[in-house]
């Protein structure tokens, strides 16, 4: 481009002739566009039509080949009681864990937004969990919970509160309270994030009104920031529930659904089904099963982010 | 129910001492006085309001409401109301709500709120927006719902941050006009900020003017504007404003409007010619503003003149016409501190 010989062409013409291709919208908007739709039909797209076809067949690991045979996979997972104990349990621990999350997300939030030193290594640490792979947090959380060495069994035998150790995931209601932690500890930075911008986007002004309009700690916080924050928190939250509804990580590497399917939830019951067990059409129909839930989630989240501008 | 305000020797610092946004500020109100804090923008007239209303704690020296000292005490003690200048309403709440939030943080009982919301949306002609939200809002209807929720509690202090700079400039006026008039029917002790000159002198009882976190003056507005106490505060207000002339060790200072044609001011006892060459003229409102250099009594300086409607004196731009200011309408600035000083003799 900077040659001598476009130097010394007239400028306007240079710039019309670069401008051709480079200025035209109509040729850039589906380039740019382009990775992103190939990135979709790819990997969100035909899977999806995949898992949809696959749960109507009979195909498994062994034998591939596709059969239609209409509705008995899912006349089988309904007679399943795990598929039905998966369910239960998909839906108690986000909801659980997303009740978690608001109150210790909003606390941290309105900690964070206020001044104080050392402000940064707090913030820091508070994100740490999100920027961890799953995978590799769920581990630590399983040395963590160990039967035999977990440091927090360690403690608490140390300071007399148990003669024993907890077996925290070998019993029904600690595994389930277990997954649950986990996965509130691994949503619970993004929605600190989350509910910080909305705190943040508060005008000063309307706070202070309300300290002169005579609103102690908890009428303000009733009255005025959580009204305010609530399409913020509403978005944390669905998007916590959706991250937490469709993880089957956590479950898998901590529990693998046990004791006695007790932490089975839908994603890791479609994965031993369909991966595990070999029964590809089996998991697929499972899996399916979050398709509708998960629509219902997302047009929630873009309902109240419409909310949100209206304000 | 009016309370007297007093600061004494306040300070207020940010940054750990870097920021010296009131710098030793001593104020006293007179009860339901409606007192006008004025400066240019950064002079830290905001931060004293603020630190009145216990929004920001003072570094040093006293706040005083009724006589008691309140430093330390939250907004909320200190029976004080503000208006902020973006209004501050809530927005998830309907105007009725807005307005009897304060009487519910106090926990009035709700038909008693309701009816004493009703009276404040009354008084301010708003009572049909009791049912809207503070987006479907005209600003001028915005500024009334948060006046309503100002008084609604009954205050023994208002606290305004310039109300009215959100307004259109013709809704200004009027609204300037109804703030008067609604004050002096409630009678509050009432501190106004503005940046606003025309605002300042047509509502204040007195005038605080305001430069670098320090107070220049204090006074009637006639006073401020006739008699500034130093260079800052002339020429910060009038508009065009005071001229200044450089004359050995001491400024000359006159209005633009006690600058007139010299056969127009009758005697020649008290009054001191210059001879003006004219620049440029502009008619504004009528008056002719002569923006020129003047010669003869000290050192050549760029000068306005505002002649008013009835001067009928043919004057052209490039043309020199002797000019006169009747002795008692100088003023003497020292020219290292720019206070003022007493007369000097000017006729030598």
């Amino acid at each position: 481009m900077s040659s001598h010989g476009a130097a010394a062409e007239p400028p306007q013409r240079a710039l019309r002739e670069r401008g051709k291709l480079a200025d035209r919208a109509g040729f850039l908007a589906p380039l740019f566009l382009l990775p992103a739709v190939v990135y979709i039909i790819a990997l969100v797209a035909l899977p999806l039509l995949l898992a949809l076809s696959f749960a109507f067949s009979d195909v498994t690991v062994g034998d591939p080949s596709f059969d239609w045979v209409g509705l008995r996979n899912f006349d089988a997972i309904f007679d399943d009681p795990v598929f039905w104990r998966s369910l239960r349990n998909t839906f108690v621990f986000t909801t659980i864990a997303m009740l978690l999350t608001i109150v210790v997300a909003k606390a941290l939030a309105m900690i964070l937004v206020a001044d104080f030193r050392f402000k940064w290594v707090v913030r820091f640490l508070v994100l740490l969990p999100w920027t961890t792979p799953v995978a590799l947090s769920a581990v630590a959380w399983l040395w963590t919970l160990d039967s035999v060495y977990s440091p927090i069994d360690w403690v608490l035998r140390s300071l007399g509160f148990i003669e024993s150790n907890s077996y925290f995931l070998g019993k029904d209601t600690l595994a389930a309270a277990s997954v649950i932690a986990v996965h509130t500890w691994r949503i619970v930075p993004l929605a600190t994030v989350i509910i910080m911008a909305g705190l943040i986007s508060i005008p000063d002004d309307v706070k202070d009104a309300a300290a002169i309009d005579g609103a102690g700690f908890w009428r303000r916080l009733w009255e005025i920031t959580l009204p305010l924050t609530l399409p913020v928190i509403a978005v944390a939250t669905l998007f916590g529930a959706v991250l937490t509804f469709t993880d089957m990580t956590t479950v898998y590497i901590l529990t693998r659904g046990g004791p006695e399917n007790a932490t089975q939830v839908l994603p890791s019951y479609a994965f031993l089904k369909g991966i595990g067990s070999g029964d590809l059409a089996q998991g697929a129909a499972i899996a399916v099963f979050l398709f509708p839930l998960l629509l219902a989630a997302a047009v929630a989240i873009l309902r109240s982010v419409r909310r949100m501008e209206t304000f | 129910m009016a309370l007297e305000v007093e600061v004494r020797g306040l300070k207020k610092q940010y940054h750990h001492g870097d920021v010296q946004a009131v710098d030793g500020v001593d104020i006293r109100t007179r009860e339901g006085e409606y007192l006008v804090l004025l400066g240019p923008s950064g002079c830290g007239k905001t931060t004293l309001l603020r630190t009145i209303a216990g929004l920001e704690e003072a570094t040093e020296g006293e706040v005083l409401i009724g006589g008691n000292v309140v430093n330390g005490l939250p907004p909320r003690a200190r029976q004080v109301a503000m208006v902020f200048q973006s209004y501050a309403l809530y927005p998830h709440k309907t105007v009725q709500q807005n307005i009897a939030f304060p009487l519910k943080a106090e926990k009035m009982p709700k038909d008693e709120r309701e009816r004493r919301a009703r009276w404040a949306a009354e008084l301010l002609g708003i009572e049909s927006l009791l049912a809207r939200k503070p987006r479907q809002l005209s600003g001028g209807e915005r500024q009334r719902v948060a006046l309503a929720r100002a008084l609604v509690r009954e205050p023994s202090v208002f606290l305004l941050d310039e109300p009215l700079s959100n307004l259109d400039a013709k809704l200004r006026a009027s609204a300037r006009d109804e703030l008067k008039q609604f004050q002096e029917g409630v009678g509050t002790t009432t501190i106004y900020v503005t940046h606003d000159q025309a605002e300042a002198m047509g509502l204040g009882d007195r005038i605080a003017v305001m430069y670098e976190g320090k107070l220049r003056q204090i006074g009637p507005p006639r006073e401020v504007y006739a008699d500034p106490a130093d260079t800052f505060v002339a020429t910060f207000l009038g508009s065009p404003p005071m001229n200044l002339v450089e004359r050995g060790d001491h400024l000359l200072g006159f209005r633009p409007e006690n600058l007139l044609p010299a056969e127009l001011i009758s005697g020649d006892g008290d009054k001191i010619t210059a001879s003006l060459k004219v620049a440029r003229i502009e008619y504004l409102s009528g008056d002719r503003h002569v923006y020129g250099t003047l010669n003869g009594i000290g050192a050549e300086s760029r000068v306005v003149a505002r002649l008013p409607a009835t001067v009928t004196t043919p004057l052209e731009a490039g043309e020199t016409h002797e000019f006169a200011i009747n002795e008692q309408d100088l003023r003497f600035f020292d020219a290292e501190t720019g206070k003022q000083t007493d007369a000097q003799p000017v006729r030598t």
